[in-house]
């Protein structure tokens, strides 16, 4: 477990440098501040609407953004990221002759890679509630005072969170397996095309394909039940779809790291 | 012993890389493992880490098992294995930095690694625009930052200047002597072996096909004196005739058997007083091709 720990610090302390990185903290950042400024300069166009509808349409240009396109392809990156720092540098073979186990290198290299998304997506939540509550104390007509829904946000952004995490799993063991970008970004792509594919034509086992997970968990956030008031919103975290992603990052994560302990370090 | 094998073998495919190999590296030595390039050296390095496992065979580091002892072996382990590992968006200091954080050892020890292979002053400066010679021994300073018992360095001197190669020998020479670690050490280069082992192994194509002291090294690598003339062919009668035997002549020089310093002295003396010009005159090793030829023939005897 020590080496777990010291592995982590390790992963923080050499990717603090790189785009990696940053990118967990600036996509949300700069995505949230460009809607923010678009809602500032239209506040006209956006003022009057009650605070529920102006949070739920303010918060779903990210969402969409992130739930349809951007989540997958993030976390593609994340993957090959947090490994390409090891290919570049030649240094797997000094991280799997130091004196820490295999398992716990392995596997603080993907709970890192898991940290940065989950990182990402918690601050998605949390720039999305910072500058809503901005624009409203700036523009007190766009009636973001009015309504809060910081725990739903929170609850939603978990939710795509656990939704990736099969996506992160499989792009995880690829990126490990090889060292260059093209391979493994080609076959996530080609695998989120497919989920986006099955997605769209309405595909029943669509929720067998991780790369689809991100946008079902969209789907099913908001189950609206009969006797439910419309201004009730109940977020279902747990759906199909977050099963299934759950079950094969467990899988592919143990399944991967014999894969690694077979495989020679070059 | 600090390393023990016995019969380690390692196929690649159906290719056999390591063919039973039984290597004995004694606490103390600067034990240096021999041979050209492709003969197996790295391949030998990594299954002494554990870093690939071995078709059969066994190992044993400082008399402990792989299999039970892992982490206590690797501990004591500081390793450079081909080109220097290292992050090169970091600099020179948090590479170590970094190392340190894996193996909890004070930010201390860094800087006197830094100062020990005299990067100090570059400590700040992105590794990736180290030169060769510095990346390499940023890689000797992290495989020295846990002052380890055993160190396993892989070709360490490629890409040094003949002053960096000084400073890695003598570094490496003092550590055995005053600390009493045991440095293994591969090279395809016999010369830069002869001048700092204690014990030697060499390899060709996987097999072992020498090992011991570097005394029985010399015996078999029959050093010869190699003397440039005005005239070789005088030199070479002359030399017979006071009993010399000559191994070696053409247009350009001639080389005879090397005994000592005094008598390559007696033999320039010699040639003086006949009146032949002696341009040159110098102890020669045999070249690793030559030195395979000697042992191998030898092992046919």
């Amino acid at each position: 477990m020590k080496g777990f720990i010291l592995s982590l610090k390790s992963e923080f302390y050499k990717s603090r440098k790189t785009l990696g990185f940053w990118a967990a903290i600036l996509l949300p950042f700069l995505l949230l501040f460009f809607t923010s400024i678009g809602y500032y300069t239209n506040s006209d166009k956006v003022a009057g609407a009650p605070g529920l509808l102006t949070w739920m349409r303010f918060a779903s240009i990210a969402l969409n953004v992130m739930g349809a396109l951007l989540l997958p392809m993030y976390v593609i990156f994340i993957a090959y990221s947090v490994n390409s720092i090891e290919h570049k540098a030649d240094t797997w073979k000094t991280l799997f002759s130091l004196p820490i186990g295999k398992w716990w290198v392995y596997a603080a290299k993907f709970f890192y890679a898991m940290l940065l998304v989950f990182i990402t997506l918690m601050l998605f939540a949390l720039f999305t509630i910072g500058f809503g509550n901005l624009l409203g104390l700036l523009k007190p007509e766009i009636k973001f005072a009015d309504y809060h829904m910081e725990l739903i946000l929170l609850q939603v952004y978990f939710k795509l969170f656990l939704s990736a995490l099969g996506i992160l799993s499989i792009q995880f063991l690829l990126s490990l397996l090889w060292s260059d970008f093209l391979k493994p970004m080609g076959i996530g792509f080609l695998l989120f095309i497919t989920g986006v594919i099955c997605n769209g034509v309405g595909w029943k086992y669509a929720y067998t394909i991780p790369y689809a997970h991100p946008m079902l968990a969209l789907k099913s956030m908001f189950p609206r039940k009969p006797n439910m008031p419309p201004t009730q919103i109940v977020v279902d975290i747990f759906t199909q779809d977050v099963f299934i992603s759950l079950g094969v990052s467990v899988v592919v994560f143990i399944a991967g790291f014999y894969i690694v302990q077979k495989k020679s370090v070059k | 012993m600090v390393i023990e094998t016995t019969g380690l073998t390692f196929n690649f495919g159906s290719q056999t890389v390591v063919n039973s190999l039984s290597l004995q590296v004694p606490q103390g030595s600067i034990y240096g493992f021999l041979g050209p390039n492709g003969a197996g050296k790295t391949t030998t390095i990594k299954l002494l880490l554990n870093l690939l496992q071995h078709s059969q065979g066994d190992i044993k580091i400082f008399g402990l098992d792989f299999a039970t002892n892992r982490t206590q072996i690797l501990s004591q382990i500081g390793s450079l294995i081909e080109q220097p590992a290292i992050y090169s968006h970091l600099t020179g200091r948090e590479n170590l930095i970094n190392r340190a954080i894996l193996l909890q050892i004070n930010e201390s020890r860094v800087d006197e690694m830094l100062k020990l292979v005299q990067l100090t002053d570059a400590a700040h400066k992105k590794a990736g625009k180290y030169s060769l010679g510095m990346k390499q021994r940023l890689g000797i300073a992290l495989a020295l930052l846990p002052d380890p018992k055993l160190l396993m360095l892989d070709e360490p001197t490629n890409g040094l200047d003949p002053n960096g190669i000084i400073e890695i020998r003598e570094l490496l020479k003092r550590l055995t002597k005053e600390q009493g670690k045991t440095v293994f050490i591969s090279s395809h280069l016999l010369a830069e072996i002869e001048r700092m082992a204690t014990h030697v192994a060499i390899i060709n194509k996987g097999k072992l096909l020498f090992q011991g002291e570097i005394k029985e090294l010399e015996t078999l690598s029959k050093p010869q004196v190699r003397i440039e003339t005005n005239n070789t062919v005088d030199a070479a009668n002359l030399l017979t005739k006071n009993g010399y035997v000559v191994a070696e002549i053409n247009n350009d020089h001639l080389s005879v058997a090397y005994k000592s310093k005094e008598d390559t002295g007696k033999i320039n003396a010699l040639l003086n007083q006949t009146g032949l010009t002696v341009y040159s005159i110098h102890k020669v090793q045999k070249d690793l091709e030559n030195l395979f030829l000697n042992i191998t023939q030898n092992q046919a005897v």
